[in-house]
């Protein structure tokens, strides 16, 4: 784990995000946002009749930790099932971005990862997320 | 003006000298370099050894006990509230109420005025560059009593649409709650003529001066001002005690806010009689050692001087508007220089507010990032958050070198060309 925030994975993730954009008739979105800073995410998932994600997007906008989370965190739930992303920990998704974040930074890095645990969980409520 | 004037009328690196924190390196050797009083004020030496001084020396609760201890306390305290009476130049003294902040002081006249003198149908005028502390509190009154909340708009370059006042301003307006200077675009408004236009119609006004207080000879009868909040946090004195002023007559028409000991002047087993003003609205324990270190605060601010300390926080404003403006993709929000006091606020076009306050923090550049408690202002501005950068009388040229550089430096970490 580096001290350093913006190192160079962290800033490539900002500048060139994987799947950043509209997804076209997604199963599933949601959307959030962090009230300190006004980071916000919206996650959109393509998944299949196996429950396996199939395809994930993102849109928002904010810090650059909060931005490039969200992209680390699309690229790396394709391919995942439902199932395995209920048991995907805040801790997996600080781990995925190397770098050691204070506690009002952990807000941004996890803003995705709390729209995708909302997401998934309300998928299995009768209504759906709201955004 | 030149340098040398200032320098004249105001010792910076004297000053410096009487706030201990500005000395004190911050984690790794790195200068101290705040630029954010306008979130809240550093403390002189002589306010922080007042406050020790009264837990020292003749802690005690006031206006209760017969004992020595609580003499002189009660004494401090009312010598205290003399120095906001006369920072403020009101009439009377039973004008000044002590609160915990200007959040409260508004809060306390959005109940205790708003709860009795409006109803449904009523207007309560506010502006796009509120404080969420002067919306909030008149969004909440405006449900209760069916009141009806409208905008003054504001002009491209961040000051007060005037020309939309004459729609805005009519006999269905029963509140005029403004700010006299923007905590964002630090925009200073014409209260004279508001507070004028605003009476015409028969509205009474609210000022949230938090922002002024510590930078400007204020004159509430000047002003016309029916009510004034602000907070002792900003003037260089303790946190937790802040200023309602009120003028007399309409504080007396109004019913008490928060009920308990000291606000009475006898209770009975189904009713109470409140006691005489202020401390009618002062329920419970006052934040006693911070008041008297607020009357401290006053005495050095003004023995420093109101016209020194503008003049200089002037010369830091335009000086940063100067350097900012040379920075690539970089916007200021607000007026120029001329039109504002020592805040200055900007974003820059691929660095999000969050991550310039991370990296100017590495440069020990300490400013203040997001929406600073403005959203509709930063929704009418079209970013979801900004960079904040607040001066006060003790900040130097070189530290708005130091900001400049730090942004510069910020850019270069986030490979901006």
């Amino acid at each position: 784990m580096s001290d350093d925030l913006y190192q160079e994975h962290i800033l490539d993730h900002f500048e060139s995000p994987y799947h950043k954009g509209e997804l076209d008739s997604p199963t599933c979105t949601h959307r959030d946002k962090n009230p300190i800073c006004g980071d916000e995410v919206e996650l959109a998932l393509r998944v299949d009749d196996e429950g396996i994600v199939r395809e994930a997007w993102f849109q928002g906008h904010g810090c650059a930790i909060s931005q490039a989370a969200a992209s680390m965190l699309v690229e790396e739930i394709e391919g995942k099932s439902l199932d395995e992303l209920k048991d995907f920990e805040a801790q997996q998704m600080l781990d995925l971005l190397k770098v050691q974040l204070t506690a009002t930074r952990q807000k941004c890095g996890l803003l995705g990862f709390k729209v995708l645990k909302t997401m998934i969980y309300s998928l299995d409520d009768p209504q759906p997320a709201g955004n | 003006m030149t340098e040398s004037t200032i320098q004249q009328s105001l010792d910076v690196e004297a000053v410096r000298r009487d706030f201990p924190i500005l000395g004190k390196p911050l984690s790794g050797g790195r200068p101290l370099v705040y630029l954010d009083s306008g979130a809240t004020a550093q403390k002189p030496q002589c306010v922080i050894d007042k406050v020790v001084e009264c837990y020292e020396n003749y802690n005690a609760n006031v206006h209760r006990g017969v004992h020595s201890l609580g003499n002189r306390v009660t004494t401090e305290l009312e010598e205290a509230r003399e120095k906001v009476r006369s920072l403020l130049n009101a009439r009377h003294v039973e004008e000044i109420v002590f609160t915990s902040g200007t959040t409260a002081s508004i809060n306390l006249v959005a109940n205790a005025w708003g709860r009795k003198f409006l109803s449904a149908g009523d207007e309560i005028l506010v502006t796009v560059m509120e404080h969420h502390a002067n919306l909030v509190p008149w969004q909440q009154v405006a449900e209760a009593t069916g009141a009806v909340l409208k905008y003054i708009p504001l002009t491209a370059d961040g000051r007060l649409d005037l020309s939309a006042l004459d729609e805005l301003l009519t006999t269905k307006t029963k509140m005029l709650a403004v700010t006299s200077m923007s905590n964002v675009l630090g925009t200073i408004n014409p209260i004279k003529e508001l507070s004028n236009r605003a009476h015409q119609v028969g509205a009474a006004v609210l000022v949230d001066a938090a922002q002024s207080v510590p930078h400007e000879a204020i004159d509430v009868c000047d002003w016309d001002a029916d009510f004034v909040a602000f907070s002792g946090h900003k003037m260089y004195g303790p946190t937790g005690i802040g200023v309602l002023y009120g003028k007399r007559q309409l504080l007396e028409a109004m019913d008490p806010f928060l009920g308990g000991g000291n606000m009475i002047r006898y209770v009975y087993r189904d009713r109470f009689e409140p006691a005489d003003l202020p401390a009618k609205f002062e329920a419970g324990t006052l934040p006693i050692a911070q008041a008297i270190g607020l009357g401290r605060a006053i005495d050095y601010v003004t023995s420093i001087g109101f016209e020194a300390i503008g003049a200089h926080e002037h010369q830091l404003t335009v000086r940063a508007h100067e350097a900012l403006a040379e920075i690539p993709g970089l916007t200021i929000y607000g007026p120029e220089p001329s039109q504002k006091g020592s805040i200055v606020s900007f974003s820059i076009e691929g660095l999000h507010s969050h991550d310039v306050g991370e990296l100017l923090d590495r440069k020990g550049v300490e400013i203040r990032v997001g929406h600073h408690c403005t959203m509709p202002l930063h929704e009418h501005l079209e970013v979801s958050s900004t960079s904040r950068a607040s001066f006060a009388f003790y900040n130097t040229l070189e530290e708005v070198s130091a900001l400049a550089e730090a942004i510069r430096y910020a850019r270069e970490v986030f490979r901006l060309k």
